[in-house]
């Protein structure tokens, strides 16, 4: 393992204190927790907006604290789930009476640890509410299972919410827009390699120079299939059509693309995949809004990239246009 | 038999043992099906649980479940801290101003711990997950009127080994599915572990 660190078990702690270091006017620590705040927090009035999960992701989530965005980002161990303490702590810090959403990302312990934290919550008198993005074509869809992963296409659930907390709208009505955003966001990714969680010292799977995994998920869960690597339009291709195939797109419909990086994957490489989505969704006669690409949720150094699509309407449109101050995101 | 403060203690202590001593066998094992942390954050949780009860002076054993509750519920993170930390507060619970556990006080405590497990982590028996241990160990509970360490370690164990031939239906194995096959469940593994601690404790005092 070779990475620019200090020692293993105190990254996130000193991956924060950068964080807040780079941008002391807009972030600020909750002191003794792991949980990033807008420095204005609370906002009087405003629906509060916590997200979170295991670092490894960056900039997701703290880099997208900021107005416009989230209120709070809850920073777990490496590929870990945050605690329930400190949910709990990131929740009271944001609550300015409006109430407190969370976005959680459809993983176990995610799903558990906040709604725990939720319970602490609730017995405090607030108000809490919560969505849970599961964006990931890669995995069958079924209630009796864990059921799809969150990935990318959390990005735009944080965006379009947020814009809508920052106009003013209410519990209910964050809550309802963040649900239609699940609705109608779907990603699907691809590894060519894999990553090393600090703590672990080991890589978390294995690839040959050759391989390619199609649909792995961004902890370097499995995917649906290994293969020989193939040329960036063939890669493009697959993972576009695959997120098509899970959405009902008519001709003239309108989205937004966002074309992921995983860590280690250049730009390049990301611009050579988003030339084909392009071109696939304009045979397809589908109109692309927005575009974005690069490096929203990462999975440490993995090299791969992911391709989310969201179906837009006018609402959802002008909401993603809205301003956003957040570092990571900036609109 | 009857548990008390210390032989709790004991319990706990040859828990953490057995999880620090195969802390790179159940990272190895999540690694497989899973994101290869299991290993990692229980033995950062057990270890802050036992640094907590070996500093601190218990006259009842509700509050050492209590402790070792709240600890893994902040320490432990994943899915392994909410569902250990809500099994111990259920046992707690249960043995609220005991001085002493007895056989059905441990009956009724584990099996209010695999209720909360259940709630929590929405998975039924044979989901590939700790339910798979839990649940025959409650029930050796309820059919035997005394319980013999030496029975528990069994029955522990061959429950934790079936998990191997099982398809996950929770947790990121789930993701798997028919690749999750061939592996054992790293929850059920680190459950054994509490549960052959346990044995240890009974069997010392038959």
């Amino acid at each position: 393992m070779k990475k620019i660190i200090n020692d293993p078990n105190v990254v996130v702690q000193d991956m924060l204190k950068g964080l807040v270091a780079a941008y002391p006017n807009s972030l600020k620590q909750v002191p003794n927790t792991t949980v990033i705040v807008r420095k204005d927090a609370p906002i009087t009035g405003k629906v509060g907006l916590v997200s979170g999960g295991g670092s490894g992701h960056e900039p997701a989530h703290a880099g997208y604290v900021g107005q416009g965005m989230l209120d709070a980002a809850v920073c777990g161990e490496v590929f870990t789930s945050p605690t329930p303490d400190q949910v709990y702590e990131a929740i009271k810090a944001v609550n300015g009476g409006a109430g407190v959403f969370l976005v959680i990302k459809n993983y176990t312990g995610d799903v558990m640890n906040f709604e725990m934290a939720t319970e602490l919550a609730l017995a405090d008198g607030i108000e809490v509410e919560q969505v849970i993005v599961n964006d990931d074509v890669a995995v069958e869809d079924s209630s009796f299972t864990t059921g799809r992963r969150g990935i990318a296409g959390t990005i735009f659930v944080h965006k379009i919410a947020g814009a809508k907390a920052q106009a003013g709208g209410s519990l209910q009505e964050v809550k309802a827009i963040a649900e239609k955003v699940v609705a109608n966001v779907r990603s699907m990714g691809m590894a060519l390699s894999p990553c090393t969680v600090p703590a672990a010292g080991k890589p978390s799977f294995e690839l040959a120079e050759n391989e390619m995994e199609v649909g792995m998920g961004i902890h370097g869960e499995p995917g649906t299939e290994r293969k020989a690597i193939a040329t960036a339009d063939d890669i493009a291709t697959e993972l576009t059509q695959k997120v098509l195939d899970d959405m009902a797109l008519n001709r003239d419909d309108e989205v937004a693309v966002m074309v992921n990086g995983l860590g280690s994957t250049p730009e390049m490489e990301l611009y050579i995949v988003n030339g084909k989505v392009n071109e696939i969704l304009k045979e397809k006669g589908i109109h692309i809004h927005k575009t974005f690409v690069g490096e929203y949720m990462t999975s440490l150094e993995m090299a791969g990239c992911s391709v989310t699509l969201l179906k837009l309407d006018e609402e959802l449109k002008e909401l993603l246009d809205a301003e956003s101050k957040a570092p990571a995101f900036l609109s | 038999m009857k548990l008390d403060v210390q032989q709790v203690l004991n319990w706990l202590e040859k828990t953490n043992e057995k999880i620090q001593m195969n802390k790179e066998y159940l990272t190895s094992l999540d690694r497989a099906i899973g994101d290869g942390d299991h290993g990692i954050n229980m033995s950062r949780g057990f270890q802050e649980a036992i640094d907590k009860t070996t500093t601190t002076t218990y006259i009842s054993v509700s509050d050492v479940l209590k402790d070792v509750a709240m600890t893994l519920i902040s320490k432990v993170g994943g899915a392994s801290g909410p569902l250990y930390g809500t099994a111990f507060l259920k046992m707690s619970m249960v043995v609220k101003n005991r001085e002493l556990i007895d056989k059905k006080t441990l009956e009724n405590a584990l099996e209010s711990a695999l209720e909360g497990i259940l709630q929590r982590g929405k998975a039924q028996l044979n989901d590939k997950t700790l339910v798979d241990v839990w649940t025959p160990v409650v029930d050796l509970l309820k059919a035997k009127e005394v319980i013999k360490g030496s029975e528990l370690e069994e029955v522990a164990k061959n429950a934790m080994e079936s998990t191997k031939e099982r398809m996950a239906k929770k947790g990121r194995a789930a993701y798997l599915k028919e690749r999750s096959i061939g592996h054992l469940d790293p929850g059920s593994v680190s459950s054994y572990y509490l549960f052959a601690s346990l044995a240890e404790v009974l069997s010392e005092e038959e």
